[in-house]
Formats: C-alpha cells, structure tokens, sequence
C-alpha cells in the first residue's frame, strides 16, 4: 500500500489554503488588558457613556471569574495580557468598493469572496469584518428597500442606538459565562441584523470573519432581531492565517425571534487548526451563541459546520420561550490531527408545545478528540414538548476519539423525548467496496463522510453546502492509511 | 484471462487456499463449487485484493500481467469486478453519484472524458430497464434498506456499468427468487461475449441452469479436487460433497 502512503505524506505536507498573511499598514493597540484599553476601544469607537459603562461592568465581572474547566479539551493558560485587544486597518470606514485599500480586496478575492457585483447574483450581502472593523457592507441600498437594517456593530451602536441598548446582552448576558464576559468588556465590531414587521429579507445576509493581525483576538459581537413575522437566513464563514502561536477568538452571537419569525444561521467554520504535525499554533475558538423564540410560533435553527480551529468551544443554543416555537440545530463537526472539539447545544423548553430537534455529526480523524455536549431542559410549564436528539459519530483510525455527554432534564410529565446515538469507524469493507468499484481511497473517505453529513448539509444553503463538501474533502484527506 | 498458478494463502496464520491452479481462458464462464468454509471466498477476495490475506506461494495473473502487488483501485480500473455475496450499505451516499464516480475513475484511467450528468442519466436508465429496475432507485442510497435482491442487481446493474473484462460473481444467486435470477442470469447472458470471462461462486447448480458454465470446479479445504463439465454439478446436487472428500 506504498501508494496510499504517499497519498498521505503528501497530504501532511500540504499547506492550510488560507495561511496568508496580507501587509497592510494596522494601528494595533499594545497587548494587555485593563480598563484604559476599554476607554480606549470605546472612544476610539466613539460610543456613547451607556455602552463604555457596560464594557466596564463586564471587565469588572470577567476579572472574578474563572475559565470554565468542564470541557473536554485541554490547552496551555492564556496570558490575557498579551493579547492586543483592538487592530485596524489604517485606512477606514470608507463608504465605497473603489475606496477599499486594494490588497484587502485581494484577500477577500484568496478567500474566494468577491465583494463585487457578482455576490448579488448570487443574491448575498456581505458584511465583511477583516481583523476588527467592518470595511465594507455591500447591497445595504437594496436591503434598506426592504426596510432591512445590516450593518457593522459599530454602525449600529452610531444610527441604532435604541436597538442595541434595548436587545444588548438579553439573550447573553455579560455574566453568562467567562469568555462572554470577556466579549462583553472588549468586543470591536461585528454584525447587526434588524428585519422589520413581517419582512423577508429579500437575499441571504453573510459575514466573512478573517482574523489577519498577529497577537490579536477577534471578539466580534453579532446581534439579530427578528420582528413579528419576518424572516432571514444569515451566513458566517470564518477563516484566519497561518500562525504559530495560538490566536484567541471569542464571539458572541445573539438572536431574538418575535412572533411568527424565523431566523436559520449557518456557519462554516474553517479558522486555522494549528500544525498538523506538531499541534502548534491554531485558533481557540471559545463562542457564545444563544437565541431566544420570544414569541409564539418563532423558530430558530442553527446549522453549523466546524472544520477549522486547534480548539473548539461552542454551544449554540436555543430558548424556547415563545408557546409552539421551534429550535433547530444541525451540526458537523470534524477534528484530525490535533484538533480538539467540544461542541453541541442547549434546547430549554419554557413554553408550551415547544419543539426542538438536535442532529449532530462528530468525525474525528488523526489525533483528534471530539465531544458531543448536549443539554435538553423541560420546564415546569412547558406542556406537551418535544425533542429528538440525535448524535452520530464516525472513527478514522485508531487514535481518534469520540464522546457524547447528552444532558436531559425533564420537569413536565407530558414531555416526549427521543435520543439516539451511534459510533461507528470508516468500516473497512465500505472502502474495500469502493475501491473495488475503483474509487479511490481519499473519494471513498470523501464519499462516506460526507453520506454522514448529508442531513446536516441539506439544512445549508446552497451554495454554502457546496463549499462544506470541499472544505470536508481538504480536511480529511489523507486520514485513511 | 486469469491464471491462478498453485496459489497458497492464509488469513491470521490459518491456512485457507493450499495449492489452487486456475486457468481462465477470455469468452470462458468458470464455476466454483464448494461447501461453507471451504475457501470460496477467500479466492474471490485475493483475487480483487482485500486487505488481510497473505499470499505465502504461487501467482496470479491477469492479462498476462502479475496483479498480485496491485491494490484493489488499480485491479478494479484494469476490469476486475466482483459482485459482491454481502453488499455494503453506503448510508446517505446516493446510488447515482455512487456509480457515476466509479464510472468516471475509469473512464478517466483509461484516458476517456468523464460523462456529464445527463449522458451518464441516459446510459444508466437504459441498463435499469435491462434488470427491471425502477428509476425511484437512482435517488436511494448505495444498498441502504434494499432487500437482499435489489442488492444482487443493484450489483448486477454496476458490472454492466463499469464493463469489466472479468466479473466473479461470489454467490449472487443466494437470497434471491427464481424472478430475480432470471432477470440477473438474463442480464448476464446478455453481457457475455468473447472477450469477457466470468468465475462464479456458489454453493448450488440452480443459478447454474441460467448461466451455463464451461468449466466446473469442486473446491474442497482451499484445494481444487475435482474439474470437468456442466455435468458436474448436476452431480453435485445429486450426490453432495461427500463423495470428493478424502
């Protein structure tokens, strides 16, 4: 099998597709964290008193608490005080594509997302935020047609500040849990989202997060509001350079959904894993994800694929509220080499009726360690719901591992509940069949896996399935010998 | 076609095949006759080369060409076929995408240009009609929840697919009605032409009234004890193994 040997060697040795670096001229501010870095990021942002206040709260509160240890992943301390916390292009805020410094475009165009013209045939608006500010909101003419408001955080705090003072920190709030806290007292930009009374937003909203400068975090903030009736389907695409030391990503994202909305929020997660020989480097991806069904009738569903990262940490979750609302989350998550995940999601049922449904898919390949973390709580007064969990996992190699922690908690009697869960490795005799068909090793891997994954890449848009299924064959290629 | 020469083989230290010779000449149709345990299969996977056997003396040759250092791709994209007596289950892989890729790899081996969807749509619709096949079974998943029938023609369905020079067939008849073997035997008559050669594996004579072999094999304790005609296995199914043993 020398041949497969080679195929693998050759693997190893190549290069993450996304580990460049663009030289542009940053204004960073020097690592450390205090409260002057606060009063900086703020003025530099030029917020109003309320928001500074709260950045401060939450400072205030991050410092007493402790990294949760209950994950199961293992990494070196992070010295907070060697992070830089704010890092932007120089040349800023510009209002047109023409203004935008052409080596960002250049990036933008390696990730293989024009911000041009072409994104509107495929009916996407684009919010990119490269390092920490927003450079450029494509289609906000169109979207504000519809009465859609999508625009950087930043903006948002400047032209909507009701909004955010009203939803900020409702769904997650900066107590919630150590890396929230720590989002909550220095987060820099990120996305807002606000879809007015019985709108559909009329294209797929995406965010393309790029972390670029060295020693900097990204602690962006997303916020989506939903209005009675509406409806948006928003993207995220996620991908950072090659770097050796460990980059810290912290995000928050929070959704509401009124009456009768429906938001579905996908991601594609593909930041850098660290070496794949040696484990160095990678990102700490620690995320906070939550939406709340306020209303009747409102779902939320969350769709993710998580490719990339040295380590994963993130739950999206659901908060049922709403009598008849419905939470979704569908996920894939795949770790080879040294990459470790623990992810999964909470679904608490509070209202009547509610629904919720878990699928999720864990690979693992190399050396790489992935648990399932999913909580499904039945409160007191939540007649007649229901979940359905189900978990899968898939071995390659012998050096892998996969676990499942499902937590249930049940305090209504009429409660239905179904958990299914199987492990299963890359059975030898389906890559025997394939190759006796003459498929190849690597497309066999691809092929079944991806056969795993299909009921989580249905749930993907499009044109986002398309470029999970490329993403899984780079990923795992190789991981059979 | 095929030329097996004294071939030893063992799995996990154990002896299965002691000394088997085989020669297949193109155009000719082999059947091998055996009891449970007693190496058929083991013959059919060393042949398209599954993992976990070691070949400890002899030769296999196909073409002309010694394969035994192939891997199972190269021996499959060089037109060794096997149908398979426990089709795998692909769960969530779709038949279509399944047998156009298999397709592909060869067409693309043999410097071919790979078929388009609606080309490839075209070939694999007419080869469905030929097994009685409904079309509903190009959205399935690869021999996800398929009865043990649609199994043995969905592997009859990717032979005339990938048109292999040499097809062993390990106990295609087993688990199917007399419908479903006529419409396989029917399939594979069709399929036989002077250049193609077939081995088929299989505990009864049944299968062997549709498809007439040339050439009989009684294989006993991984060592050929007996050739000859068609006559032999009505023999067979007269009389048993009991006869043959030492």
């Amino acid at each position: 099998m020398s041949n497969e040997q080679q195929i693998i060697e050759s693997n190893l040795n190549k290069d993450y597709e996304y580990g460049f670096v663009t030289d542009i001229e940053s204004e960073t501010l020097p690592p450390g964290l205090n409260e002057n870095v606060i009063r900086t990021i703020s003025k530099k942002k030029d917020e109003p008193r309320w928001l500074l206040d709260w950045r401060l709260k939450s400072l205030k509160r991050w410092k007493k608490m402790k990294k949760p240890g209950w994950g199961k992943i293992s990494y070196p301390e992070i010295n907070y005080q060697s992070i830089s916390y704010f890092s932007e292009p120089k040349k800023k805020q510009l209002s047109s594509l023409d203004e935008v410094d052409p080596q960002l475009l250049e990036t933008y165009n390696k990730l293989g997302i024009p911000l041009d013209e072409q994104k509107m045939l495929n009916g996407i608006a684009v919010d990119a935020v490269f390092d920490s500010v927003s450079v450029a909101t494509t289609f906000k003419d169109e979207l504000k047609k519809a009465g859609v408001v999508f625009c950087s955080f930043s903006d948002a705090v400047k032209n909507y500040p009701k909004l955010i003072q009203k939803y900020l920190g409702t769904v997650i709030p900066s107590s919630d849990n150590y890396f929230a806290a720590l989002n909550s007292a220095v987060f820099t930009d990120g996305s807002f989202v606000y879809i007015p009374k019985g709108v559909r937003c009329p294209m797929e909203l995406s965010t393309y997060f790029r972390i670029n400068e060295a020693k900097t975090g990204q602690f962006e903030r997303t916020l989506i509001i939903a209005d009675e009736g509406s409806h948006v389907s928003y993207l995220e695409g996620c991908t950072a350079p090659m770097r050796d030391e460990n980059q810290l990503h912290a995000a928050v994202v929070e959704l509401v959904a009124h009456k009768d909305a429906t938001i579905k929020y996908s991601t594609v997660q593909n930041w850098y894993p660290g070496d794949p020989k040696t484990g160095k480097g990678g990102i700490y991806n620690f995320v906070t994800k939550r939406g709340t069904c306020l209303g009747q009738n409102s779902r939320i569903s969350w769709t993710q694929v998580e490719t990339g990262s040295a380590i994963t940490w993130k739950y999206p979750s659901c908060i049922l509220k709403g009598d008849n609302s419905v939470g979704e989350f569908y996920s894939v998550a795949v770790t080879n080499n040294f990459q470790q995940a623990d992810t999964g999601t909470k679904m608490i049922h509070i209202g009547k009726n509610t629904k919720s449904t878990i699928i999720s898919k864990g690979i693992s390949a190399g050396k790489g360690q992935q648990t399932y973390r999913g909580e499904v709580k039945i409160m007191k007064n939540a007649e007649n719901s229901r979940n359905f969990s189900q978990c899968d996992s898939i071995l390659i190699g012998d050096k892998c591992g996969a676990h499942t922690f499902p937590y249930i908690e049940v305090k209504n009697p009429t409660a239905k509940m179904e958990h299914e869960a199987t492990t299963s490795n890359i059975g030898e005799d389906q890559l025997f069949y394939c190759s006796q068909r003459g498929i190849s090793i690597d497309d066999a891997v691809s092929m079944i896996v991806n056969g795993f994954c299909k009921e989580v890449f249905n749930e993907l848009p499009m044109e986002f399935a398309v470029e999970a299924t490329k993403l899984m064959e780079v990923t795992l290629e190789g991981s059979v010998g | 076609m095929l030329e097996i020469k004294n071939l030893h083989a063992k799995v996990e230290n154990k002896f299965i095949l002691n000394g088997i010779n085989l020669n297949i000449k193109p155009g000719e149709i082999h059947a091998i006759m055996g009891k449970n345990g007693s190496g058929k299969s083991t013959l059919s996977n060393i042949i398209t080369g599954k993992d976990g056997y070691e070949i400890t003396q002899g030769d296999i040759k196909y073409k002309n060409e010694s394969i035994t250092e192939w891997n199972p791709e190269k021996r499959s994209l060089h037109g060794i076929f096997m149908s398979f007596q426990y089709p795998v289950v692909m769960p969530g892989v779709n038949n279509t995408y399944f047998l156009k890729a298999a397709l592909n790899a060869k067409r693309k081996y043999n410097g071919q240009k790979e078929l388009d969807a609606a080309r490839f749509l075209k070939i694999i619709k007419e080869k469905l009609q030929d097994l009685k096949m409904d079309s509903s079974y190009l959205q399935r998943a690869v021999n996800d929840g398929f009865s043990g029938g649609e199994k043995k023609r969905n592997e009859i369905l990717q032979m005339l697919t990938l048109e292999p020079s040499l097809s062993i067939l390990d106990e295609t008849d087993s688990g199917l009605d007399i419908d479903a073997l006529k419409i396989i035997s029917d399939g594979v008559n069709r399929y036989k032409s002077p250049d193609r050669s077939f081995l088929i594996i299989t505990h009864y004579q049944r299968l062997l009234e549709y498809i007439e072999p040339d050439i009989v094999h009684v294989l006993i304790d991984g060592e050929i004890v007996k050739s000859g005609d068609k006559k032999l296995a009505l023999k067979l199914e007269e009389k048993g193994y009991g006869w043959l043993e030492k």
